[in-house]
């Protein structure tokens, strides 16, 4: 048992962490949820592309590094340590590709992939109803087959990003005969400024448009933009929100940064007397060395053939809670005038929200983990 | 990078637990509480024979050490098992000693180390001035030090406190250390044992005098190794001592029917019992991060030592509190095994420095960690509005 980086991990971490140096914005960008700082974001996504480094796992050809995923997680810890721009590319990058990779065609990769690396297409996910949340397998809007594709019909929610985004990918529904409500399902991708496509942005808690609703009404998508087989698209999907709830979403590296930068905010701003709330610093600090250990420990056991099940569970509801309790300790350190914790804050507050609520997550922790029987939920 | 334990860990670990599955450990245990402690030394003296206290000791010193990764293997599976006695305080002494001998003062190693590390003797301890209290949870109030710092020479007023620091089972104990204020010494003796919360668990005042072991800058240095060692052993027990509840908490709402079904079904139940198998699962790591920090001599050991305590302290205290209540009243009962766990738990989070102690010093070292690395810059970064 170690914890040794190779000489090789080290100059990985070194030449990004001097990369950064040179290139990470002096001041922070505007912020990501609105049409400037879209821009803003966009073009830093170009700049990083350009160095090859907006997607370092990836395979040279799509623009990536080859990275492994330790080099990925010293990347990370290097972009978040050097206080680097939010990523408007993440959901594509950590959600949908992993899904081409797996299940996407060659030409879809080559189509796809570099422009999304660049931030030249900047994806919003569509999987959320207005009948369909947590029982995503409920959900109602259609693709029906058609000449050389298929036409869209329904309505999405809560589609992160897509106020500004150029494309979504979700599910929808292919066979309503299907005996089962998650059987039936076609994962599908189409542009958001399509035909028949209509996007209401809607705003978050702070009133940014962070997410938007979407309305499709007799959307034409060719079959080169289905992925996988139809009908598949359950299996397909799942295979990402694996994704979305552990490692690929929510690297280490990001609540470490946090938490450095909440220690030296405690020792600007803090009164030494206040141990209560020094205290929940000292948690800000804990918490985040569980996370990258337990990430580490995670990678192990996946070098060693363990699959990464519903682990993932575990640790979704841990850096979802984690995440509001640092944010709320800064602003009883801070105040709430202070724009980046406070918007650090209005984020964080959705995280036991999405990617599967929490309840959701406990469940799947209390029954395939813990074995404990099914019940209504 | 390979944060994983190895065959050879594991199959300790599993050899451990037929061990003290087959010892009776909870029979042990009660008896140890009502003061009958051949029982529990019977197992001691097995522990000793599986070569646990053998892992902080150097070859030269009848030891295989020092192994902190090893040594926190073996101490989850003594926190599983609720092996009662001052395990932890003679893990801790036979790193003391070791340190000891390392800066020159092999004598009493020579003496005393070969009787601990086989198990044939059993060593209580108590350390002053280096920032924690005793194994005892003697509570802020009444001795423990708060919020001194690594210095052995600071401030820490739990040592002179007029009740004076409290040892674990010193009367099971044959060698009696007291470590700390630039002196280590065998006390010729102990106050008369009082009850603590967890009945397996008494303690008493060390008598002032004996035999001085060392002094001044060794004696600190040695009760520092002492402190780091306490620290990981009683955050992997208090590990092991979590994963007992929850494990005897799943079995028992799987088993358990109300209103037709199994208790476990139920929403409330399961997600609190999600809850207490993120904490633990969380916490674990930090253990394992701290022994291999340890292991390295790595500045990170003082954040994840300090780090590890807490969060397994936490995480045993609400896997004990869901434990209690998921189990209703027969959790409540003292015949129940249960509830060996369950004041364990709670005995184990004050034990060598409360939260609020390891809490400060995440926050000190923290910053002195990454001043080390050169990556923080110092003063706020608020941006307003």
């Amino acid at each position: 048992m170690d914890l040794d980086l190779t000489a090789a991990h080290k100059e990985f971490g070194r030449r990004a962490r001097a990369w950064l140096a040179g290139h990470v914005p002096r001041r922070p960008l505007p912020s990501l949820e609105t049409a400037e700082g879209f821009a803003a974001h966009r073009a830093w996504e170009r700049e990083l592309a350009a160095d090859r480094w907006s997607v370092v796992s990836w395979p040279e050809e799509y623009g990536g590094r080859g990275a492994g995923i330790v080099e990925w997680l010293l990347f990370e810890e290097e972009y978040h340590g050097a206080g680097a721009p939010g990523r408007v590319s993440q959901n594509g990058i950590s959600l949908l590709a992993p899904t081409l990779f797996d299940f996407g065609t060659s030409e879809q990769r080559a189509r796809l992939l570099s422009p999304m690396a660049r931030g030249e297409t900047v994806w919003a996910q569509a999987w959320s109803e207005p009948e369909a949340g947590s029982d995503l397998a409920s959900l109602r809007s259609t693709a029906r087959r058609a000449s050389g594709g298929w036409v869209l019909n329904g309505q999405k929610t809560w589609s992160s990003r897509a106020a500004f985004a150029d494309r979504a990918f979700g599910l929808f529904r292919s066979d309503p005969a299907a005996d089962r409500p998650h059987r039936g399902l076609t994962y599908l991708m189409f542009p958001l400024d399509a035909d028949g496509v209509t996007v209401r942005p809607v705003g978050r808690l702070d009133g940014k448009p962070a997410f938007a609703e979407l309305f499709l009404d007799d959307v034409f998508v060719p079959d080169e933009d289905v992925i996988g087989e139809p009908g598949q698209g359950w299996r397909i999907a799942m295979s990402a929100t694996g994704d979305e709830r552990g490692l690929t979403l929510r690297p280490p590296g990001r609540f470490l940064a946090t938490a450095e930068r909440l220690v030296r905010e405690w020792r600007a701003h803090g009164d030494p007397s206040d141990t209560a709330l020094r205290d929940r610093v000292a948690d800000a600090v804990i918490g985040a060395r569980a996370y990258q250990l337990y990430t580490w420990a995670g990678v192990a056991r996946g070098a060693a053939g363990a699959p990464l099940g519903a682990e993932s569970s575990l640790n979704k509801v841990f850096w979802s809670e984690h995440d509001i309790a640092v944010h709320e300790t800064a602003l009883d350190l801070l105040g709430t005038e202070c724009g980046d914790w406070t918007e650090g804050y209005v984020f964080a507050l959705a995280g036991p929200i999405y990617a599967g609520t929490n309840e959701i997550q406990r469940d799947l922790i209390a029954e395939r983990l813990l074995g404990l029987p099914k019940g209504r939920r | 990078m390979r944060f994983l334990l190895d065959d050879e860990q594991r199959a300790f670990a599993r050899s451990l637990d037929g061990m003290l599955t087959a010892a009776g450990t909870p029979a042990a245990a009660r008896a140890w509480a009502a003061g009958e402690h051949a029982p529990g030394l019977a197992v001691w003296r097995g522990l000793g024979t599986a070569g646990v206290f053998a892992l902080a000791a150097p070859e030269e010193h009848a030891g295989v050490g020092p192994l902190p990764v090893e040594t926190a293997v073996a101490f989850v599976e003594l926190g599983r098992h609720a092996v009662p006695g001052p395990l932890v305080e003679t893990v801790a002494s036979v790193a003391l000693l070791s340190r000891l001998a390392e800066l020159g003062s092999p004598d009493a190693a020579e003496r005393l180390l070969p009787g601990l590390v086989g198990g044939s003797a059993v060593a209580t301890l108590t350390l002053t001035g280096v920032g924690v209290g005793t194994g005892t949870d003697a509570g802020v109030g009444t001795g423990t030090g708060t919020d001194a710092g690594f210095d052995a020479g600071g401030t820490d007023t739990g040592a002179g406190s007029a009740t004076g620091p409290r040892a674990l089972d010193p009367d099971a104990a044959t060698v009696l250390l007291a470590a700390g204020d630039g002196e280590i010494r065998l006390a010729p003796g102990h106050t008369d044992p009082r009850a603590t919360l967890d009945p397996t668990r008494r303690s008493a005042g060390l008598l002032p005098g004996g035999e001085r072991l060392a002094s001044g800058a060794h004696a600190d240095t040695a009760a520092r190794r002492a402190r780091d060692w306490a620290a990981l052993a009683t955050a992997a027990q208090c590990l092991g001592v979590g994963y007992a509840l929850l494990d005897r908490t799943v079995a028992y709402v799987r088993r358990r029917a109300q209103f037709g079904v199994p208790v476990g079904s139920f929403q409330a139940v399961k997600h609190r019992l999600a809850d207490v198998l993120v904490g633990l699962e969380f916490a674990r790591p930090l253990v394992f991060g701290a022994a291999v920090a340890l292991a390295g001599g790595d500045r990170q050991a003082e954040v994840d030592l300090a780090a590890a305590k807490v969060a397994t302290g936490d995480a045993a205290h609400q896997a004990a509190r869901a434990a209690l209540q998921l189990h209703g009243a027969i959790g409540y009962t003292a015949e129940y095994d249960l509830s060996l766990w369950l004041l364990k738990a709670r005995a184990l989070r004050g034990a060598w420095g409360g939260p609020e102690e390891w809490r400060g010093r995440v926050v000190r070292a923290v910053g002195e960690v990454r001043a080390a690395g050169g990556r923080v810059p110092s003063g706020g970064e608020c941006r307003r509005g």
